[in-house]
Protein backbone atom coordinates (compact mmCIF):
# COMPACT_ATOMS: atom_id res chain seq x y z
CA UNK A 1 0.00 0.00 0.00
CA UNK A 2 1.39 3.51 -0.78
CA UNK A 3 1.98 6.15 2.01
CA UNK A 4 -1.12 7.86 0.42
CA UNK A 5 -3.05 5.21 1.40
CA UNK A 6 -1.87 4.82 4.78
CA UNK A 7 -1.77 8.44 5.33
CA UNK A 8 -5.64 8.32 4.37
CA UNK A 9 -6.66 5.35 6.59
CA UNK A 10 -4.86 7.71 9.30
CA UNK A 11 -6.99 10.48 8.50
CA UNK A 12 -10.22 8.39 8.11
CA UNK A 13 -9.52 7.37 11.78
CA UNK A 14 -8.93 10.59 13.19
CA UNK A 15 -12.03 11.46 11.54
CA UNK A 16 -14.02 8.69 13.25
CA UNK A 17 -12.61 9.47 16.57
CA UNK A 18 -13.56 13.14 16.49
CA UNK A 19 -16.94 12.25 15.17
CA UNK A 20 -17.92 9.75 18.24
CA UNK A 21 -16.45 12.19 20.87
CA UNK A 22 -19.04 14.64 19.42
CA UNK A 23 -16.45 17.09 18.13
CA UNK A 24 -18.08 17.15 14.79
CA UNK A 25 -21.51 17.84 16.21
CA UNK A 26 -20.34 20.36 18.79
CA UNK A 27 -18.28 22.39 16.79
CA UNK A 28 -21.18 22.73 13.72
CA UNK A 29 -23.31 23.29 16.32
CA UNK A 30 -22.03 26.28 17.81
CA UNK A 31 -20.90 27.88 14.59
CA UNK A 32 -24.02 27.40 13.23
CA UNK A 33 -25.61 29.43 16.20
CA UNK A 34 -23.13 32.50 15.83
CA UNK A 35 -23.27 32.15 12.00
CA UNK A 36 -27.51 32.78 12.45
CA UNK A 37 -27.04 35.01 15.23
CA UNK A 38 -24.38 37.31 12.99
CA UNK A 39 -26.46 37.21 9.58
CA UNK A 40 -29.89 38.30 11.58
CA UNK A 41 -28.59 41.11 14.17
CA UNK A 42 -26.76 42.36 10.70
CA UNK A 43 -30.08 42.65 8.93
CA UNK A 44 -30.10 46.44 10.65
CA UNK A 45 -27.54 47.44 8.43
CA UNK A 46 -29.91 46.98 5.88
CA UNK A 47 -30.44 50.44 4.90
CA UNK A 48 -26.53 50.71 4.07
CA UNK A 49 -27.91 49.43 0.56
CA UNK A 50 -25.33 46.36 1.42
CA UNK A 51 -26.85 42.85 0.61
CA UNK A 52 -27.61 40.75 3.54
CA UNK A 53 -24.97 38.33 2.92
CA UNK A 54 -22.41 40.92 2.53
CA UNK A 55 -23.29 42.16 5.70
CA UNK A 56 -23.18 38.67 7.21
CA UNK A 57 -19.87 38.19 5.91
CA UNK A 58 -18.19 41.59 7.72
CA UNK A 59 -19.73 39.97 11.13
CA UNK A 60 -18.09 36.60 10.27
CA UNK A 61 -15.16 37.69 9.75
CA UNK A 62 -14.87 39.20 12.43
CA UNK A 63 -16.02 36.80 14.43
CA UNK A 64 -14.23 33.94 13.00
CA UNK A 65 -11.25 35.24 13.91
CA UNK A 66 -11.85 33.99 17.30
CA UNK A 67 -13.88 30.97 16.75
CA UNK A 68 -12.24 28.48 14.17
CA UNK A 69 -8.95 28.97 15.99
CA UNK A 70 -10.67 27.88 19.40
CA UNK A 71 -12.14 24.81 17.57
CA UNK A 72 -9.47 24.22 15.62
CA UNK A 73 -6.90 24.00 18.51
CA UNK A 74 -9.52 22.42 20.96
CA UNK A 75 -9.76 19.52 18.46
CA UNK A 76 -6.19 19.18 17.75
CA UNK A 77 -4.21 19.77 20.93
CA UNK A 78 -4.69 16.30 22.34
CA UNK A 79 -3.84 14.46 18.96
CA UNK A 80 -0.57 13.29 19.34
CA UNK A 81 0.47 14.07 23.50
CA UNK A 82 -2.91 12.26 24.14
CA UNK A 83 -2.45 9.15 22.28
CA UNK A 84 1.11 8.95 23.61
CA UNK A 85 0.10 9.67 27.23
CA UNK A 86 -2.99 7.09 26.94
CA UNK A 87 0.00 4.32 24.95
CA UNK A 88 -1.84 3.89 22.04
CA UNK A 89 0.74 5.80 20.07
CA UNK A 90 4.16 3.27 20.68
CA UNK A 91 1.43 0.70 18.59
CA UNK A 92 1.01 2.90 15.47
CA UNK A 93 4.71 3.83 15.65
CA UNK A 94 5.80 0.34 15.62
CA UNK A 95 3.91 -0.06 12.05
CA UNK A 96 5.52 0.46 8.93
CA UNK A 97 3.79 3.76 8.78
CA UNK A 98 6.25 7.39 7.50
CA UNK A 99 6.28 9.88 10.39
CA UNK A 100 5.04 12.59 8.18
CA UNK A 101 2.44 10.65 6.59
CA UNK A 102 1.21 9.86 10.21
CA UNK A 103 1.30 13.80 11.19
CA UNK A 104 -0.26 14.63 7.97
CA UNK A 105 -2.73 12.27 7.97
CA UNK A 106 -4.11 13.10 11.61
CA UNK A 107 -4.08 17.03 10.32
CA UNK A 108 -6.22 16.09 7.35
CA UNK A 109 -8.91 14.30 9.89
CA UNK A 110 -9.16 16.89 11.49
CA UNK A 111 -9.37 19.64 9.15
CA UNK A 112 -11.77 17.40 7.29
CA UNK A 113 -13.78 18.44 10.82
CA UNK A 114 -13.47 21.76 10.38
CA UNK A 115 -14.39 21.70 6.66
CA UNK A 116 -17.77 19.95 7.53
CA UNK A 117 -18.34 22.38 10.09
CA UNK A 118 -18.12 25.56 8.42
CA UNK A 119 -19.55 24.93 5.50
CA UNK A 120 -22.64 23.74 7.28
CA UNK A 121 -22.76 26.71 9.43
CA UNK A 122 -22.21 29.02 6.75
CA UNK A 123 -24.92 27.09 4.25
CA UNK A 124 -27.92 27.00 6.89
CA UNK A 125 -26.98 30.75 7.83
CA UNK A 126 -26.68 31.90 4.22
CA UNK A 127 -29.80 29.88 3.45
CA UNK A 128 -31.80 31.22 6.11
CA UNK A 129 -30.87 34.84 4.86
CA UNK A 130 -32.14 34.23 1.47
CA UNK A 131 -35.12 32.74 2.33
CA UNK A 132 -35.91 35.83 4.71
CA UNK A 133 -34.21 38.48 2.47
CA UNK A 134 -33.96 37.53 -0.93
CA UNK A 135 -30.99 36.75 -3.25
CA UNK A 136 -27.58 38.74 -2.73
CA UNK A 137 -25.39 37.40 -5.17
CA UNK A 138 -22.06 39.24 -4.65
CA UNK A 139 -22.80 38.40 -0.97
CA UNK A 140 -22.87 35.02 -1.73
CA UNK A 141 -19.51 35.06 -3.45
CA UNK A 142 -17.97 36.80 0.16
CA UNK A 143 -19.33 34.02 1.78
CA UNK A 144 -17.46 31.14 -0.22
CA UNK A 145 -14.81 33.38 0.04
CA UNK A 146 -14.96 33.49 3.50
CA UNK A 147 -15.31 29.61 3.96
CA UNK A 148 -12.52 28.86 1.80
CA UNK A 149 -10.24 31.17 3.76
CA UNK A 150 -11.80 30.15 7.54
CA UNK A 151 -10.70 26.97 6.72
CA UNK A 152 -7.40 28.09 5.77
CA UNK A 153 -7.22 29.83 8.76
CA UNK A 154 -8.75 26.40 10.63
CA UNK A 155 -5.86 24.45 9.34
CA UNK A 156 -3.18 26.95 10.22
CA UNK A 157 -4.31 26.48 13.86
CA UNK A 158 -4.64 22.49 13.60
CA UNK A 159 -1.34 22.56 12.49
CA UNK A 160 -0.34 25.00 15.36
CA UNK A 161 -2.14 22.51 17.85
CA UNK A 162 -0.22 19.37 16.75
CA UNK A 163 3.14 20.93 16.82
CA UNK A 164 1.75 21.80 20.51
CA UNK A 165 0.88 18.48 20.95
CA UNK A 166 4.13 16.74 19.55
CA UNK A 167 5.88 18.72 21.23
CA UNK A 168 4.31 18.86 25.16
CA UNK A 169 5.06 15.66 27.15
CA UNK A 170 1.70 15.61 28.53
CA UNK A 171 -2.16 16.26 27.01
CA UNK A 172 -2.57 18.12 29.92
CA UNK A 173 0.29 20.89 29.18
CA UNK A 174 -0.39 21.03 25.02
CA UNK A 175 -3.93 22.24 26.28
CA UNK A 176 -2.81 24.73 28.55
CA UNK A 177 -0.24 26.05 25.65
CA UNK A 178 -2.98 26.03 23.30
CA UNK A 179 -5.19 28.33 25.23
CA UNK A 180 -2.01 30.62 25.68
CA UNK A 181 -1.41 30.85 22.15
CA UNK A 182 -5.31 31.13 21.10
CA UNK A 183 -5.28 34.07 23.73
CA UNK A 184 -1.70 35.81 22.41
CA UNK A 185 -2.99 35.30 18.15
CA UNK A 186 -6.63 36.38 18.92
CA UNK A 187 -6.41 38.90 21.89
CA UNK A 188 -2.75 39.99 23.37
CA UNK A 189 -1.40 40.61 20.17
CA UNK A 190 -4.18 42.83 18.52
CA UNK A 191 -4.17 44.97 21.57
CA UNK A 192 -0.15 45.14 21.69
CA UNK A 193 -0.41 46.37 18.29
CA UNK A 194 -2.93 49.39 19.53
CA UNK A 195 -0.53 49.96 22.05
CA UNK A 196 1.92 50.51 19.52
CA UNK A 197 -0.06 52.74 17.43
CA UNK A 198 -1.20 54.97 20.28
CA UNK A 199 2.30 55.48 21.57
CA UNK A 200 3.75 55.75 18.63
CA UNK A 201 1.67 58.13 17.43
CA UNK A 202 2.21 58.19 13.95
CA UNK A 203 5.54 57.62 13.38
CA UNK A 204 7.71 54.92 11.87
CA UNK A 205 5.96 52.06 13.36
CA UNK A 206 2.29 52.98 12.43
CA UNK A 207 3.36 53.81 8.97
CA UNK A 208 6.17 51.03 7.82
CA UNK A 209 5.63 48.23 10.14
CA UNK A 210 2.64 48.14 11.02
CA UNK A 211 0.94 46.69 8.03
CA UNK A 212 3.58 43.96 7.86
CA UNK A 213 2.96 43.18 11.67
CA UNK A 214 -1.03 42.67 11.57
CA UNK A 215 -0.67 40.68 8.37
CA UNK A 216 2.29 38.58 10.03
CA UNK A 217 -1.00 37.27 12.08
CA UNK A 218 -2.84 34.52 10.83
CA UNK A 219 -6.13 35.76 12.19
CA UNK A 220 -5.93 39.19 11.44
CA UNK A 221 -4.89 38.11 8.08
CA UNK A 222 -7.61 36.24 7.08
CA UNK A 223 -9.75 39.51 8.67
CA UNK A 224 -7.79 41.87 6.37
CA UNK A 225 -8.65 39.40 3.41
CA UNK A 226 -11.75 39.29 3.45
CA UNK A 227 -13.22 42.54 4.59
CA UNK A 228 -10.88 44.29 1.71
CA UNK A 229 -12.93 41.70 -0.47
CA UNK A 230 -15.73 43.20 0.75
CA UNK A 231 -14.78 46.55 -0.90
CA UNK A 232 -16.34 49.18 1.06
CA UNK A 233 -19.67 47.61 1.20
CA UNK A 234 -19.80 47.27 4.95
CA UNK A 235 -19.12 49.04 7.51
CA UNK A 236 -15.90 48.48 9.35
CA UNK A 237 -14.01 49.71 12.24
CA UNK A 238 -10.79 49.73 14.81
CA UNK A 239 -7.65 47.33 13.23
CA UNK A 240 -9.75 46.07 10.47
CA UNK A 241 -10.42 49.71 8.84
CA UNK A 242 -6.21 49.01 8.03
CA UNK A 243 -7.32 47.17 5.04
CA UNK A 244 -8.40 49.56 3.06
CA UNK A 245 -4.79 51.39 3.94
CA UNK A 246 -2.23 48.37 3.27
CA UNK A 247 0.40 49.60 1.11
CA UNK A 248 0.30 45.86 -0.74
CA UNK A 249 -2.57 43.84 -1.98
CA UNK A 250 -4.50 41.97 0.47
CA UNK A 251 -3.61 38.78 -1.34
CA UNK A 252 -0.29 38.58 0.38
CA UNK A 253 -2.48 38.27 3.78
CA UNK A 254 -3.00 34.67 1.93
CA UNK A 255 0.01 34.46 1.17
CA UNK A 256 0.83 34.54 4.88
CA UNK A 257 -1.79 32.12 5.83
CA UNK A 258 -0.19 29.52 3.75
CA UNK A 259 3.53 30.75 5.01
CA UNK A 260 1.77 29.85 8.72
CA UNK A 261 0.36 26.09 7.66
CA UNK A 262 3.86 24.88 6.16
CA UNK A 263 5.85 26.67 9.12
CA UNK A 264 3.72 25.21 11.68
CA UNK A 265 3.58 21.31 9.68
CA UNK A 266 7.38 21.75 8.69
CA UNK A 267 8.08 22.15 12.84
CA UNK A 268 5.61 19.80 13.83
CA UNK A 269 7.16 16.80 11.23
CA UNK A 270 10.69 18.13 12.56
CA UNK A 271 9.44 17.28 15.86
CA UNK A 272 7.72 13.80 15.69
CA UNK A 273 10.57 12.30 14.38
CA UNK A 274 12.68 12.70 17.49
CA UNK A 275 9.17 11.59 19.26
CA UNK A 276 9.99 8.53 21.83
CA UNK A 277 6.56 6.86 22.73
CA UNK B 1 8.25 -11.22 3.98
CA UNK B 2 12.00 -13.03 4.24
CA UNK B 3 12.10 -15.26 6.84
CA UNK B 4 15.70 -15.73 8.47
CA UNK B 5 17.82 -19.15 8.60
CA UNK B 6 19.26 -20.72 11.48
CA UNK B 7 22.74 -18.90 10.44
CA UNK B 8 20.48 -16.14 10.14
CA UNK B 9 19.07 -14.80 13.29
CA UNK B 10 16.09 -13.04 12.72
CA UNK B 11 16.95 -10.18 15.81
CA UNK B 12 20.98 -9.99 16.49
CA UNK B 13 21.79 -7.76 20.09
CA UNK B 14 25.09 -7.22 20.29
CA UNK B 15 26.39 -5.27 22.96
CA UNK B 16 24.18 -2.91 23.18
CA UNK B 17 24.23 0.12 25.84
CA UNK B 18 21.67 2.48 26.55
CA UNK B 19 22.28 5.74 29.50
CA UNK B 20 19.76 7.89 30.59
CA UNK B 21 21.44 10.74 32.52
CA UNK B 22 23.73 8.56 34.79
CA UNK B 23 21.56 5.64 35.01
CA UNK B 24 23.20 2.54 32.80
CA UNK B 25 19.72 1.15 31.48
CA UNK B 26 21.45 -1.24 29.51
CA UNK B 27 25.11 -2.15 29.33
CA UNK B 28 26.39 -4.94 27.02
CA UNK B 29 23.44 -6.49 26.49
CA UNK B 30 24.17 -9.45 23.63
CA UNK B 31 21.77 -12.49 22.31
CA UNK B 32 20.55 -13.62 19.00
CA UNK B 33 16.78 -14.62 18.55
CA UNK B 34 16.52 -17.30 15.60
CA UNK B 35 13.51 -17.80 13.81
CA UNK B 36 10.96 -20.17 14.97
CA UNK B 37 12.36 -19.72 18.74
CA UNK B 38 10.56 -18.78 21.69
CA UNK B 39 12.53 -16.66 24.34
CA UNK B 40 11.66 -14.97 27.60
CA UNK B 41 13.38 -12.15 28.46
CA UNK B 42 13.18 -11.98 32.75
CA UNK B 43 13.93 -9.26 34.90
CA UNK B 44 12.70 -7.11 37.67
CA UNK B 45 10.51 -3.51 36.92
CA UNK B 46 13.35 -1.50 35.47
CA UNK B 47 15.82 -4.19 34.72
CA UNK B 48 15.69 -2.55 30.74
CA UNK B 49 13.07 -4.98 29.26
CA UNK B 50 10.99 -2.57 28.00
CA UNK B 51 14.47 -0.09 26.90
CA UNK B 52 15.60 -3.42 25.52
CA UNK B 53 12.24 -3.37 23.49
CA UNK B 54 12.67 0.39 22.59
CA UNK B 55 15.37 -0.39 21.19
CA UNK B 56 14.51 -3.43 19.04
CA UNK B 57 11.54 -1.56 17.89
CA UNK B 58 13.95 1.66 16.75
CA UNK B 59 12.09 4.49 19.59
CA UNK B 60 15.48 4.58 21.24
CA UNK B 61 19.11 4.07 20.02
CA UNK B 62 21.42 2.82 22.07
CA UNK B 63 24.35 4.61 22.87
CA UNK B 64 26.81 1.83 22.31
CA UNK B 65 26.81 -1.79 20.56
CA UNK B 66 24.21 -3.05 17.25
CA UNK B 67 20.47 -4.62 16.91
CA UNK B 68 19.62 -5.95 13.72
CA UNK B 69 16.25 -7.12 12.83
CA UNK B 70 15.57 -9.15 9.99
CA UNK B 71 19.09 -7.74 8.70
CA UNK B 72 18.28 -4.03 9.02
CA UNK B 73 18.19 -1.52 11.10
CA UNK B 74 15.44 -1.29 13.90
CA UNK B 75 13.12 1.40 12.52
CA UNK B 76 13.76 1.13 9.54
CA UNK B 77 10.72 0.56 6.96
CA UNK B 78 12.23 -3.32 6.35
CA UNK B 79 12.55 -3.90 10.16
CA UNK B 80 9.15 -2.18 11.05
CA UNK B 81 7.59 -4.87 8.25
CA UNK B 82 9.09 -7.96 10.11
CA UNK B 83 8.05 -7.27 13.29
CA UNK B 84 4.92 -6.60 15.46
CA UNK B 85 4.67 -5.39 18.95
CA UNK B 86 2.26 -6.13 21.65
CA UNK B 87 3.14 -3.25 25.01
CA UNK B 88 2.61 -3.94 28.18
CA UNK B 89 -0.93 -2.46 29.20
CA UNK B 90 -2.04 -2.30 25.75
CA UNK B 91 -4.04 0.82 24.83
CA UNK B 92 -6.46 1.44 21.73
CA UNK B 93 -8.94 4.56 20.82
CA UNK B 94 -12.19 3.87 23.36
CA UNK B 95 -14.36 4.87 20.55
CA UNK B 96 -13.32 2.78 18.13
CA UNK B 97 -14.37 -1.43 17.63
CA UNK B 98 -12.40 -4.47 17.38
CA UNK B 99 -12.52 -4.22 13.69
CA UNK B 100 -12.14 -1.05 12.95
CA UNK B 101 -9.04 -1.16 15.33
CA UNK B 102 -8.10 -4.24 13.19
CA UNK B 103 -8.71 -2.64 9.46
CA UNK B 104 -6.98 -0.09 10.40
CA UNK B 105 -3.88 -1.75 11.85
CA UNK B 106 -3.69 -3.96 8.80
CA UNK B 107 -3.81 -0.81 6.26
CA UNK B 108 -0.86 1.19 8.44
CA UNK B 109 1.10 -2.60 7.98
CA UNK B 110 0.18 -2.51 4.20
CA UNK B 111 -1.69 -5.53 4.36
CA UNK B 112 -5.63 -6.14 2.58
CA UNK B 113 -8.04 -5.92 6.03
CA UNK B 114 -10.08 -9.20 4.54
CA UNK B 115 -7.07 -11.24 5.29
CA UNK B 116 -6.21 -9.54 8.65
CA UNK B 117 -10.27 -10.12 10.17
CA UNK B 118 -10.58 -13.44 10.73
CA UNK B 119 -7.26 -12.94 13.57
CA UNK B 120 -10.33 -11.48 15.70
CA UNK B 121 -12.00 -15.41 15.29
CA UNK B 122 -8.40 -16.86 16.33
CA UNK B 123 -8.18 -14.55 19.78
CA UNK B 124 -11.63 -15.10 20.63
CA UNK B 125 -13.13 -12.14 19.95
CA UNK B 126 -15.80 -12.12 16.77
CA UNK B 127 -18.58 -11.74 18.91
CA UNK B 128 -17.06 -8.77 20.27
CA UNK B 129 -15.85 -7.70 16.98
CA UNK B 130 -18.46 -4.58 16.85
CA UNK B 131 -18.11 -3.44 19.84
CA UNK B 132 -16.50 -0.52 21.03
CA UNK B 133 -12.66 -0.99 22.78
CA UNK B 134 -13.82 1.50 25.31
CA UNK B 135 -16.29 -1.18 26.61
CA UNK B 136 -14.02 -4.37 26.71
CA UNK B 137 -12.11 -5.77 29.90
CA UNK B 138 -8.41 -6.14 30.20
CA UNK B 139 -8.10 -9.41 28.88
CA UNK B 140 -10.49 -8.69 25.57
CA UNK B 141 -7.69 -5.56 25.33
CA UNK B 142 -4.87 -7.95 25.19
CA UNK B 143 -6.25 -10.13 23.02
CA UNK B 144 -7.21 -7.81 20.61
CA UNK B 145 -3.68 -6.47 21.00
CA UNK B 146 -2.58 -9.92 20.06
CA UNK B 147 -4.81 -9.57 16.97
CA UNK B 148 -2.93 -6.32 16.05
CA UNK B 149 0.16 -8.15 16.41
CA UNK B 150 -0.44 -11.18 14.30
CA UNK B 151 -1.33 -9.19 11.15
CA UNK B 152 0.67 -10.14 8.60
CA UNK B 153 2.51 -12.80 9.56
CA UNK B 154 5.24 -10.98 11.29
CA UNK B 155 8.89 -12.35 11.36
CA UNK B 156 9.65 -11.26 15.08
CA UNK B 157 6.57 -10.94 17.30
CA UNK B 158 7.85 -8.65 20.29
CA UNK B 159 5.56 -9.30 23.80
CA UNK B 160 6.02 -7.45 26.10
CA UNK B 161 4.33 -8.50 29.52
CA UNK B 162 1.91 -10.46 27.31
CA UNK B 163 0.20 -12.47 30.12
CA UNK B 164 -0.15 -10.15 32.84
CA UNK B 165 -3.42 -9.43 34.11
CA UNK B 166 -4.51 -12.44 32.08
CA UNK B 167 -6.88 -14.98 33.86
CA UNK B 168 -5.13 -18.23 33.98
CA UNK B 169 -7.90 -19.86 31.06
CA UNK B 170 -6.94 -17.08 28.53
CA UNK B 171 -3.28 -17.31 29.31
CA UNK B 172 -3.29 -21.06 28.23
CA UNK B 173 -5.28 -19.84 24.82
CA UNK B 174 -2.47 -17.16 24.80
CA UNK B 175 0.20 -19.29 24.91
CA UNK B 176 -1.49 -21.82 22.42
CA UNK B 177 -1.39 -18.88 19.58
CA UNK B 178 2.34 -18.23 20.52
CA UNK B 179 2.87 -21.87 20.06
CA UNK B 180 1.66 -22.05 16.26
CA UNK B 181 2.63 -19.01 15.37
CA UNK B 182 6.40 -20.37 16.40
CA UNK B 183 5.88 -23.11 14.49
CA UNK B 184 5.19 -21.20 11.39
CA UNK B 185 8.45 -19.55 11.45
CA UNK B 186 7.55 -16.59 13.27
CA UNK B 187 10.41 -15.39 16.18
CA UNK B 188 9.19 -14.75 19.67
CA UNK B 189 10.47 -12.80 22.12
CA UNK B 190 8.00 -12.27 25.09
CA UNK B 191 9.18 -10.62 29.02
CA UNK B 192 8.24 -11.62 31.51
CA UNK B 193 8.87 -10.71 35.76
CA UNK B 194 7.96 -14.19 36.96
CA UNK B 195 10.08 -17.32 35.89
CA UNK B 196 6.58 -19.58 36.89
CA UNK B 197 4.42 -18.13 34.34
CA UNK B 198 6.73 -18.46 31.52
CA UNK B 199 7.46 -22.29 32.53
CA UNK B 200 6.78 -24.77 29.74
CA UNK B 201 5.82 -22.23 27.43
CA UNK B 202 9.61 -20.67 26.35
CA UNK B 203 12.66 -22.50 24.56
CA UNK B 204 15.11 -20.61 26.15
CA UNK B 205 15.09 -18.00 28.63
CA UNK B 206 17.37 -14.55 28.88
CA UNK B 207 17.42 -12.52 32.72
CA UNK B 208 18.04 -8.99 32.88
CA UNK B 209 19.16 -7.34 35.79
CA UNK B 210 20.35 -4.21 36.54
CA UNK B 211 20.58 -3.24 32.90
CA UNK B 212 22.73 -6.68 32.70
CA UNK B 213 22.42 -9.80 31.03
CA UNK B 214 23.01 -12.40 33.31
CA UNK B 215 22.05 -15.77 32.29
CA UNK B 216 20.95 -16.92 28.61
CA UNK B 217 20.12 -20.59 27.98
CA UNK B 218 17.07 -23.15 28.68
CA UNK B 219 15.38 -23.44 32.09
CA UNK B 220 16.97 -26.94 32.45
CA UNK B 221 20.94 -26.02 32.01
CA UNK B 222 20.20 -22.64 33.92
CA UNK B 223 19.10 -24.61 37.05
CA UNK B 224 22.00 -27.22 36.69
CA UNK B 225 24.41 -23.98 36.51
CA UNK B 226 23.36 -22.47 39.01
CA UNK B 227 23.96 -25.51 41.63
CA UNK B 228 21.30 -24.64 43.89
CA UNK B 229 21.12 -26.85 47.00
CA UNK B 230 18.54 -29.76 47.17
CA UNK B 231 16.40 -29.26 50.73
CA UNK B 232 15.55 -33.04 52.14
CA UNK B 233 12.85 -32.98 54.83
CA UNK B 234 12.86 -35.90 56.91
CA UNK B 235 9.80 -36.30 59.32
CA UNK B 236 11.49 -38.74 62.17
CA UNK B 237 9.84 -41.22 64.26
CA UNK B 238 8.80 -40.86 67.77
CA UNK B 239 12.14 -39.54 69.42
CA UNK B 240 13.92 -40.03 66.80
CA UNK B 241 14.62 -37.00 65.60
CA UNK B 242 18.10 -35.48 68.21
CA UNK B 243 19.66 -38.84 66.47
CA UNK B 244 18.78 -37.90 62.45
CA UNK B 245 19.98 -34.58 63.53
CA UNK B 246 23.45 -35.60 65.11
CA UNK B 247 23.72 -37.84 62.46
CA UNK B 248 23.17 -36.16 59.87
CA UNK B 249 23.82 -32.13 60.64
CA UNK B 250 20.77 -30.01 59.23
CA UNK B 251 18.49 -28.03 60.53
CA UNK B 252 15.58 -29.21 63.61
CA UNK B 253 12.46 -27.39 62.64
CA UNK B 254 8.90 -28.28 64.35
CA UNK B 255 10.14 -30.98 66.70
CA UNK B 256 9.84 -34.25 65.03
CA UNK B 257 11.65 -33.07 61.63
CA UNK B 258 15.30 -32.36 60.35
CA UNK B 259 15.58 -30.09 57.82
CA UNK B 260 18.98 -30.75 55.28
CA UNK B 261 20.66 -29.54 52.00
CA UNK B 262 22.90 -30.80 50.06
CA UNK B 263 24.48 -30.42 46.22
CA UNK B 264 22.46 -31.84 43.40
CA UNK B 265 25.54 -33.96 42.72
CA UNK B 266 25.08 -35.57 46.49
CA UNK B 267 21.55 -36.15 46.44
CA UNK B 268 21.28 -40.19 45.48
CA UNK B 269 24.22 -40.47 48.25
CA UNK B 270 22.49 -39.27 50.78
CA UNK B 271 19.09 -40.47 50.13
CA UNK B 272 20.46 -43.96 50.53
CA UNK B 273 22.34 -43.13 53.62
CA UNK B 274 18.78 -42.43 54.82
CA UNK B 275 17.18 -45.07 53.89
CA UNK B 276 19.93 -47.48 55.71
CA UNK B 277 18.35 -45.69 58.88
CA UNK B 278 15.10 -46.40 57.51
CA UNK B 279 13.84 -47.46 61.11
CA UNK B 280 14.37 -44.32 62.47
CA UNK B 281 12.11 -42.28 59.54
CA UNK B 282 8.54 -41.57 59.05
CA UNK B 283 8.68 -39.86 55.67
CA UNK B 284 11.09 -37.72 53.14
CA UNK B 285 10.02 -34.87 51.51
CA UNK B 286 12.77 -33.64 48.56
CA UNK B 287 12.36 -30.38 47.15
CA UNK B 288 14.04 -29.35 44.36
CA UNK B 289 15.14 -25.74 43.83
CA UNK B 290 11.84 -23.91 42.50
CA UNK B 291 12.06 -21.73 39.34
CA UNK B 292 11.84 -18.38 41.53
CA UNK B 293 15.07 -19.67 43.37
CA UNK B 294 16.59 -20.35 40.10
CA UNK B 295 15.32 -17.05 38.87
CA UNK B 296 16.48 -14.85 42.43
CA UNK B 297 19.85 -16.74 42.29
CA UNK B 298 20.74 -15.48 39.07
CA UNK B 299 19.57 -12.19 39.64
CA UNK B 300 20.81 -11.94 43.08
CA UNK B 301 24.41 -12.89 41.66
CA UNK B 302 24.71 -9.73 39.97
CA UNK B 303 23.54 -7.97 42.09
CA UNK B 304 26.25 -8.89 44.03
CA UNK B 305 28.62 -8.74 41.65
CA UNK B 306 27.59 -5.02 41.37
CA UNK B 307 28.89 -4.26 45.15
CA UNK B 308 32.02 -6.09 44.90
Amino acid sequence: MSPFTKLLAVASIEFRVALRNRWLILATGVMTLFSLALTFSGAGGLELKAGILTLAAASLATLSVYLIPLIALLISYDSIAGEVERGTMALVLATPISRGALLAGKALGLIAVLAIAIAASLTISSAAAIFAYGMDMSGLAAIVRLGLTGLLLGAVFVAIGMMISVASPRAGQAAAVAIGVWLVATVLYDLALLAGILADKEGVFTKALFPYFVTANPGDAFRIFNLAGLENAAPVSGLDGIANTLPFSATYALVGLFAWLVAALAAGYFQIRRLTP
Amino acid sequence: MTAGTAQNPILKIDGVGVTFADLKALQDVSFNVEPGEKLALLGHNGAGKSTLFKCVLGFLKPAAGRITVAGDAPGSDHARRSVSYLPEQVAFPRMLTGIEIITYFAKLKSVDPREALPLLDLVGLSQAGRRRVGDYSKGMRQRLGLAQALIGKPDLLLLDEPTSGLDPVSRREFYEIIDRVAQEGAAVLLSSHALTEVEGHVDRIAILSKGRLVADGNIKALAEAARLPITIRIKAREGQADALSDRFGGTRINGRSVELSCEPGAKIDLVSRLTQRREEIDDIDIALPSLDDIYRFYSNRAEKGDAA
